[in-house]
């Protein structure tokens, strides 16, 4: 477990002596934004040098299988200007006021990071430049850097890292600003393949995760919520979980109303967890009844078709006249599109370890977003948040799911009830009832071409959960995605309807869903328009320009998808002779600030979908930081959105979700997984996050590719068994 | 009541209750991490492990079931020959991402291997299908599974 990491967080840019680490060097950095160029984030960062040039390079951002600590240290590791093999990664504590943003969401942190973190590395390798100069009494302008060593011009004198550390120490870190960085063509760690870090444990079953951890005197706790959101125990018979052997305790957790918080509960704690599981299962709860339990799926569709049938809500944004447009439009195409509410399903369960003790509590926990729990947690215990540590440790997949903190603030909220360590296992059945899903929505699509095939016209009403002005989380659409402005009329409508049920971020939220929607209709408009989906698109992109301002997150750049989709095209080979039964389907959206495009190729028989093989082309600006790892996201991500275009759906009765486990909402399976060849357009743009963008255009291309199979064109998901 | 258990090579007593899955003995009780938790219900492989040479599941196998067979798990596995060169390819060909199947993943691997040297593509999604991978790290466990078996470079 790496947990550990020392801090200084009072003061500011300042060095250390490493004596308490071992000696060397310990180089504590709290970069402040003002003195860094406009617009960039706050960067800190740790680097400890050992006096043998071994280098500790601490990554900040929560590891959950984006391969986040072992890119962020790359970026250090480069500037500073050390050999990888002398690298050690260490996971960072959980602290903002040291580390500024320490999220694993929104594919952020390569966008943030890239420059601040190569600057943290710069800095410390300037300081032991100038600890070198000071020694030799030479101008710190006529020494270089190799690999761990400072040397001077004519290559006579050689200082290792490790030597100059405790002298470096005492320097007065440069400005940053004063800093150049290196030429991109002098990299030797950026832009090659490194490996995953802790990967030794990983294939060796040492402790890694967080089920994993053990700590003296810890107990295990099993957590019962009613099926319900929200529902509150009525009554409940504690005795028969007391008596199961191994059974330490059994309680009630009062819990409150906020969703996103601690809900109401039963908490067994016993000696191990599978004790507190027999005993959970031994409970006899009644649960109170809760409006929720009124809501289903089947009335959501029912409700939906009703709010589709009448006058949008509201307008979110118009251009031109859509109406007059549709008027005088050659031809016009309509579709309602859907797709259902999906879970999570990491493949670690929701888990947390908590201590609680003298009024501090310490928290080991797989989370993407430790800040909010730690508020969370502080405001459920009524403690200052300074009173909790949080350890992060490695999350057994996150896909969105472990920015929320439930799990944290009930392992807390349990653990101070027990006078001892506590570690909370929910079953995978607690996992996929009580997740932050991914929501279900409707879009009724409506859409104008001109004689020559030519877009004239777009709207789309679309029907999602929310009340008055508010959505629900995850559940709003951005207005103004592609194609709004590339085309002269344009109109984005919106209604909504209350949910009782939770939702949350699942990887490249929204877009995961929207990117469907929008490219399989545009491939419908493609075949009304008696035009190559590819060649379509194209059209549609027009000339490369920017569409929207500059710097806002909707702005979009046709060249940049065009260079994409022209390169997934030449990849697949588009346009050439598939057998009967087989066709190739073609998507590109934007997301997260990355440009993707997917072909992929089918092969439907006796209604079976087979995918047989997938060309992805990104572009996510001019550097690929680690490319075994970016291969990694890109590919996860197509597989992952292949698996739940085929067959997953969350269903709800009576205000449950019905799937419990991987036999009612399946995964992707070995044999289904298509190979999925990944390439990089690199442009000259900031280097932008890879774990969601490869998402979005998935499961168009998907249905894109069935539709040229066999002539039926998937709209709503899952794809199940419409093709029977 | 007390189970005499062989675990990677090593006598174990585990004074449990003898419905308790394998699993949770293995986690809890003998302090062996490697196995996961992922579904409980024999759908997912995360918590694979070898009876005699066998991949089970252990979180349905009950302590009581295990008898005389010998017990290895992902933190013995590389004693074998087979097991050594499965985790050597896992990490030649980088294949994890959060890495939690993949100790289910290299046991089946390995017992695969064991007895097919050199599987067919056929024959390895076969003997994975019941190892669910969230991260869908597939295209990396198979070309791990083909380099261990001397059938492709890393
Ligand atoms: S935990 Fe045993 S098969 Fe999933
Ligand atoms: S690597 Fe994450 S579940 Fe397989």
């Amino acid at each position: 477990m790496d947990g550990e990491i020392l801090r200084d967080p009072t003061r500011r840019f300042v060095l250390q002596s490493g004596a308490a680490v071992g000696g060397g060097l310990l180089l504590s950095f709290t970069m402040s934004s003002e003195s860094q160029a406009a617009g960039d984030t706050k960067v800190n960062a740790y680097v400890r040098i050992a006096s043998d040039g071994k280098v500790t390079i601490a990554s900040k951002v929560p590891e959950v299988g984006q391969g986040i600590k072992t890119a962020l240290p790359m970026l250090i590791a480069e500037e500073l200007d050390v050999d990888w093999s002398a690298v050690t990664v260490e996971q960072a504590i959980a602290d903002t006021k040291v580390y500024g943003r320490q999220v694993a969401g929104g594919s952020m942190a390569t966008t943030l990071e890239y420059d601040g973190l190569r600057r943290v590395g710069a800095t410390v390798r300037a300081l032991l430049i100038a600890a070198a100069a000071a020694r030799w009494n030479v101008p710190a302008d006529s020494l270089k850097t190799e690999a761990g060593f400072v040397v001077d011009a004519a290559g006579k004198r050689r200082a290792s890292y490790g030597e100059l550390a405790q002298a470096a120490a005492a320097l007065t870190p440069p400005d940053p600003k004063s800093l150049t960085l290196k030429d991109p063509k002098a990299f030797r760690i950026i832009g090659k393949s490194h490996k995953s870090q802790n990967l030794d444990a990983i294939v060796t079953g040492q402790p890694t995760y967080g089920i994993d951890v053990r700590l003296p005197g810890m107990l295990f706790a099993a957590f019962a919520k009613a099926p319900v959101y929200g529902a509150k125990v009525a009554s409940v018979d504690l005795a028969p979980a007391k008596a199961v052997k191994g059974v330490r305790d059994a309680f009630i957790i009062e819990g409150g109303t906020n969703l996103q918080g601690l809900l109401p509960g039963v908490a067994v704690v016993a000696d191990s967890w599978w004790a507190a599981r027999k005993g959970r299962e031994a409970l006899q709860i009644q649960w109170a009844e809760h409006p929720t339990a009124r809501q289903s799926t089947a009335g959501f569709a029912a409700k939906a078709a009703e709010l589709a049938a009448a006058p949008p809500h509201r307008n979110l944004h118009n251009d031109g006249d859509v109406e007059a447009a549709l008027k005088g439009a050659a031809k016009t195409v309509s579709a309602a599109y859907s797709y259902p509410f999906i879970a999570h399903a990491a493949l670690e369960p929701q888990n947390c370890t908590a201590h609680v003790k003298d009024g501090k509590v310490e928290i080991w926990a797989p989370t993407q977003n430790p800040e909010s729990g730690r508020a969370l947690v502080a405001r459920s215990l009524n403690i200052d948040p300074s009173a909790i540590t949080i350890h992060l440790i490695r999350g057994g997949g996150g896909f969105g799911r472990r920015l929320m903190n439930d799990y944290m603030v009930e392992a807390a909220a349990i653990a101070a009830k027990v006078n001892a360590p506590v570690q909370l296992i929910w079953t995978r059945e607690d996992d996929m009832q009580h997740d932050f899903y991914r929501p279900g929505g409707w879009h009724n699509l409506t859409a104008g071409l001109d004689a020559k095939g030519g877009l004239t016209a777009w709207k789309n009403h679309f029907i999602t959960f929310g009340e008055g002005e508010t959505f629900n989380t995850a559940a709003a659409m951005n207005a103004t995605q592609f194609p709004c402005r590339a085309v002269a009329n344009y109109r984005h409508d919106v209604s909504v309807m209350p949910l009782g049920f939770p939702t949350g971020f699942l990887r490249a939220p929204g877009n995961n869903a929207f990117g469907f929607v929008i490219q399989s209709f545009t491939d419908e408009l493609a075949l009304a328009a008696g035009k190559d989906p590819v060649a379509f698109r194209r059209e549609l992109l027009g000339e490369p320009r920017l569409l929207g301002e500059p710097g806002k997150g909707d702005s979009f750049h046709t060249g940049r998808m065009r260079g994409v989709l022209d390169l997934a095209a030449e990849m697949s080979g588009w346009g050439r002779k598939v057998p009967k039964g087989t066709g190739l389907g073609v998507a590109c959206h934007y997301s997260h600030l990355g440009y993707v495009a997917v072909v992929m190729q089918v092969t439907v028989k006796d209604g079976a979908v087979k995918v047989d093989k997938v060309w992805a082309a990104a572009d996510v600006g001019r550097q690929i930081v680690n490319p075994s790892g970016a291969d990694q996201q890109m590919q996860g991500s197509i597989l992952d959105a292949i698996g739940s275009t085929l067959y997953q759906s969350i269903t709800f009765e009576n205000g449950a979700a019905v799937n419990s486990n991987f036999g009612d909402f399946p995964l992707l399976r070995m044999a289904d997984a298509p190979p999925v060849e990944v390439r990089y357009k690199l442009s000259d743009n900031n280097p932008t996050g890879l774990g969601e963008p490869a998402y979005p255009p998935a499961p168009a291309a998907l249905c894109n590719a069935i539709f040229a199979a066999t002539g039926k064109r998937i709209r709503s998901l899952p794809i199940g068994d419409q093709l029977a | 009541m007390a189970f005499n258990l062989t675990v990677n090579g090593e006598s174990r007593i585990a004074d449990v209750d003898g419905d308790t899955p394998l699993l949770w003995v293995l986690r809890d009780t003998l302090g062996l991490v490697g196995a996961k938790y992922g579904c409980g219900a024999a759908l997912c492989g995360a918590c694979t492990v070898h009876l005699d040479g066998i991949p089970v599941r252990a979180c349905v196998t009950p302590i009581s079931g295990v008898g005389e067979q010998k017990v290895t798990t992902i933190e013995g596995v590389g004693k074998t020959a087979v097991g050594a060169k499965v985790q050597a390819a896992w990490k030649a060909v980088d294949t994890p991402q959060c890495g939690y199947c993949q100790a289910g993943q290299i046991m089946s691997a390995t017992a695969l291997l064991a007895t097919t040297p050199k599987p067919t593509d056929e024959e390895i999604d076969a003997a994975m299908n019941g190892n669910l991978c969230r991260c869908a790290t597939y295209i990396r466990i198979k070309k791990a599974i083909k380099v261990a078996a001397g059938l492709e470079k890393a």
